[in-house]
């Protein structure tokens, strides 16, 4: 094997799974850590700094950290990640003078955003401190996009989102028009912008066209639905609710329905659980306020009465294991005053003009750059839903970031493809014999449960929030869970004796010194087998006395640093790692705020 | 000395021992000595040989003296019964243990200060009894706790960390024992533990003295330039003259083993067992010859490592005292001590 380079960033940042699974890499290490010095105004500020809206993902992020999490290999449950960002959120000081200003839009150059949801208030938000001028275009009356219209209040309070957006919003040299929809992009492109960014987001839900489809008007598009609740427009719903369509939106849909006065609401599935796509936490919220999930059932017709919907058919299937292939069992009507589409989302740009120089590809989609956001008209660029279609808020932020390096870069006549490198610190957390500046103890306790509001209070008004959030004690018990994979064991070949007491002491088994062979032979002669090959195998130089490598298996490592306290020589050493991440305009830039 | 409890987070896919143990089970409480300690190799390996051998935690005794090597007891099984007696004084409580309770396994743990200056006395009449137990001496040629004056293991011409040479002939504890009729006698080195782990299985479950001289080096006063027990030196001096992987006993498997190279042997489990030849004329059950052949070694040097002798006639202290299957802690009061009256009569046979 070669021996692992750790010189180049990647190696270490993939250890921090979480961090390596966020499309932003947030630094979550650090502010589990200074959440648990109670600093959370400091907390607040580095989720800031790459995820934008903490406040409001630490309530609705579809959190790609937590199944990556290290401690869900070990006890089976990851750090509850996404509720103590919350936790920071909520405990925070006034930060107002803390965040970046807008510079007034000094550089001269204007650059028009449609759209005020993630993607592009993520771009102004880094762009209007270099002094771009900014002009967001929203076609509602109020900022937030698909966060304030598809997500309910119940499960994000319109405060938070009023607060987090207004930051933005409230930065010099941002103007946003409201109840300004763009038409025609031929109209805007004449407006003599120096760059346009698109976030419009997936707007158009999914039509279900089976018999019965146009001959009522309770049959409702989800996410049109939702946003007419956001907006008031809808006030109730029929006692009897039929949900099409497994995903997050449709949990959206079911938990409000059951908030505006169904009764007996049924979400209807094609496939089977373990293909549903909504996250499963989503699915126990909805459960716990009594709706039914139905599985293998496939919409067949609507059934109409004397011009009324009265119910729906659907057949019944029996699926193979992969749920590739099925069979119909045979058919049944489900009676119904209301149903809800929730089968997906599309693009839709019908106020692009063709011929302007904006490409189109597959699926009548833009062609966009993967890692620049440009379209084919160089100065026009796309996020969040609107590039590749429906992902999440995360990955709008982080798509938002990318889309105004290009931007900057652009403006200043640098290639969008010169992209800023990522870089790392590494620093010795020793302080002294037996002394780490880190908190290395393993804390056995579980994951905490999140308390939920009374059923009965809950539905009293459609904007109560669910979750309580943790409490001090939960908190204090939650980030004790995080196993700082951020604090790395670092190996200096030409320092190690080979007493074998980093091997003996290590209490998972990740570490052992052997001969040089194939990655996939070596990975089967460890003290335990390397069987998770998503995770990397660590190799030394050939160590002085006796040519073997120090093998590292970096899975479940619970970084106890006890193989650098075995240590007579400090071959092993316990270093911070803190990945640099560049934003537009700066080159890669650290974002601690603590010493471990 | 860590200042942390070891986490007690397990790799998922630990594996089981046919009591449903992990290894991790087999753990005690964390090391006190110096990072680095060879110490705490063996410790490491004689945790991994205890749950290899699936030994029930409560039917362990472990016992030693006084020392760095007497501490770490401390450090595996800590659900075995345990004794840390006076300097030295080991070998006794040990014979006193076995012979109330015959059943249990002994492990006793010393080192060359234990074994070799204060309770040579012991250790000698210990292998004269044929005691049944292991006896570990983990050999770093110092005393380590009073800060690496040399101990009789040293060898002629080892260089202290500050000071002169070493001018005093050492005690081998190998030959010593050959020489008192130690019927299990093996050398190994902390350091490679694809050894010393089949030894220590080996000397468990040999039926009366099992003696492992463990090279054991000192990290703290005993690793430098200079020394005969450091990593380095020992790791160019050490060669492994015999091969051996323990088996449990099963019905014979007769294979003829080639003058040179690896012989494989299919075994019971399915398992290959590869062995090695000795060198030219070797017999590890001959005395005279072993003897001889670790006289040669020393004056060339080298430290030969592995199981280098073993006595298969070997008769322990119950068989020579004629005592009865059932541990003496079982016995009813009135068999164990019969009155005044049987004493009497048992007497009068000697008059």
């Amino acid at each position: 094997m070669k021996p692992t380079d750790i010189g180049n960033p990647d190696y270490f940042h993939k250890v921090v799974d979480c961090q390596w699974g966020c499309p932003a890499h947030t630094n979550v290490p650090e502010y589990i850590r200074l959440i648990a010095l109670g600093r959370y105004t400091e907390a607040y500020l580095l989720n800031r700094q790459s995820n934008v809206f903490p406040g409001i993902l630490g309530r609705t992020c579809d959190r790609p950290c937590e199944p990556a999490c290290r401690r869900g290999r070990l006890d089976g449950k990851p750090v509850a990640i996404c509720r103590l960002k919350r936790v920071a959120a909520d405990l925070r000081d006034d930060v107002s003078d803390q965040i970046p200003k807008g510079a007034g839009g000094t550089n001269g150059k204007r650059i028009a955003l449609i759209g005020a949801g993630p993607a592009s208030l993520t771009v102004a938000n880094d762009l209007a401190p270099l002094g771009y001028h900014i002009t967001i275009f929203e076609k509602q009356n109020k900022p937030g996009g698909l966060m304030r219209t598809n997500i309910p209040s119940f499960r994000l309070p319109e405060s938070v989102l009023a607060d987090e957006t207004g930051m933005i919003l409230g930065m010099d040299g941002v103007d946003i028009f409201y109840n300004s929809p763009i038409r025609s992009m031929k109209e805007l492109l004449g407006l003599g912008f120096d760059a346009i960014f698109v976030g419009t987001g997936a707007p158009r839900g999914k039509d279900l066209e089976i018999p019965g489809r146009h001959e009522t008007d309770r049959i409702h598009i989800g996410i049109d639905w939702l946003e007419s609740i956001a907006f008031g427009h809808v006030e109730s719903i029929g006692e009897r609710v039929l949900i099409i369509g497994v995903g997050n939106t449709a949990m959206d849909c079911c938990r409000s329905s059951r908030r505006l006065g169904g009764k007996d609401i049924k979400v209807m599935a094609r496939r089977p659980r373990q293909f549903f796509k909504a996250s499963p936490w989503e699915l126990e919220d909805a459960e716990e306020e009594g709706i039914e999930i139905l599985i293998n059932h496939a919409p067949k017709r609507f059934v109409i009465e004397n011009g009324k919907l009265t119910g729906m058919e659907f057949e019944r299937l029996e699926w193979d294991a992969k749920a590739e292939r099925s069979k119909v069992l045979d058919s049944i009507i489900i009676p119904c005053d209301d149903v809800i589409l929730a089968i997906g989302q599309d693009n839709a740009f019908p106020w692009i003009e063709r011929g302007i120089g904006i490409e189109f590809g597959k699926w009548d989609m833009p062609k966009v750059d993967e890692k620049t956001f440009q379209s084919t008209l160089p100065h026009v660029f796309f996020g969040g839903d609107a590039a590749f279609g429906p992902k999440n808020i995360i990955w709008a932020v982080e798509h938002g970031h990318q889309a105004a390096i290009s931007i900057h870069n652009h403006c200043q006549g640098i290639p969008v493809a010169d992209r800023p490198p990522q870089g790392q610190n590494l620093v010795s957390l020793k302080m002294g014999l037996s002394e780490w500046s880190y908190h290395n103890d393993f804390n056995p306790s579980q994951r905490q449960k999140m308390v939920h509001v009374d059923l009965e209070e809950r539905f009293k008004r459609m904007n109560v929030e669910v979750e309580l959030g943790f409490s001090a004690e939960q908190t204090a018990r939650e980030v004790q869970r995080c196993l700082n994979c951020d604090v790395q064991t670092v190996f200096t070949a030409k320092k190690c004796i080979e007493c074998d007491a980093c091997i003996d002491i290590c209490p998972v088994q990740c570490l052992t010194i052997g001969r040089d062979g194939e990655e996939a032979e070596v990975r089967g002669r460890l003290s335990a087998p390397a069987t998770n090959t998503d995770q990397a195998l660590y190799a030394s130089e050939p160590l002085p006395h006796t040519k073997r490598l120090m093998l590292k298996d970096e899975d479940v490592c619970v970084h106890c640093g006890l193989c650098a306290e075995r240590c007579p020589t400090s071959a092993w050493d316990m270093q911070k790692f803190e990945l640099l991440t560049p934003l537009a305009g700066g080159e890669a830039c650290t974002t601690s705020y603590s010493h471990a | 000395m860590p200042s942390i409890v070891k986490p007690v987070a397990k790799h998922p896919s630990l594996p089981a021992n046919k009591l449903g143990l992990t290894v991790r089970d087999y753990e005690g409480s964390m090391s006190t000595l110096c990072a680095g300690c060879g110490h705490d190799s063996i410790t490491a390996a004689i945790t991994r040989a205890f749950w290899e051998l699936s030994v029930e935690p409560h039917m362990i005794a472990k016992l030693s003296g006084i020392g760095c090597s007497s501490k770490t007891p401390t450090y595996f099984v800590s659900g075995a019964h345990g004794f840390n007696s006076a300097h030295g004084r080991m070998p006794a409580i040990a014979s006193g243990a076995n012979a109330a309770n015959r059943n249990l396994v002994y492990i006793g743990v010393s080192g060359d200060g234990d074994s070799l200056s204060i309770g040579l006395g012991q250790l000698s009449h210990a292998i004269r009894r044929n005691l049944n137990m292991l006896y570990v001496i983990e050999n770093n040629g110092v005393y380590g706790l009073t800060k690496g004056q040399f101990s009789a293991s040293a060898d002629v011409g080892s260089k202290p960390k500050k000071g002169d040479p070493n001018q005093m002939s050492p005690i081998d504890p190998v030959t010593l024992a050959m020489s008192l009729g130690v019927t299990f006698a093996a050398r190994a080195f902390s350091g490679d533990k694809e050894q010393l782990v089949p030894l220590l299985k080996a000397g468990l479950s040999h039926p009366g003295f099992a003696l492992i001289d463990v090279i054991s080096p000192c990290v703290t006063f005993n690793d430098h330039e200079g020394s005969t027990k450091s990593y380095l030196y020992s790791r160019q001096r050490l060669f492994h003259a015999t091969e051996v992987d323990f088996v449990p006993e099963e019905d014979e498997i007769v294979a003829t083993i080639t003058p040179a190279g690896e012989t494989p042997v299919r075994m019971h489990d399915g398992g290959t067992v590869r062995f090695t030849s000795t060198p030219e004329g070797y017999d590890p059950q001959s005395r005279e010859k072993v003897y001889t052949y670790l006289q040669e070694c020393q004056q060339r040097g080298v430290v030969p490592t592995g199981l280098l002798f073993r006595d298969p006639e070997t008769r322990d202290m119950h068989v020579m005292n004629n005592s009865p299957e059932e541990s003496l802690f079982n016995l009813p009061y009135e068999k164990l001590c019969p009155g005044s009256d049987a004493l009497e009569k048992l007497q009068r046979n000697y008059r």
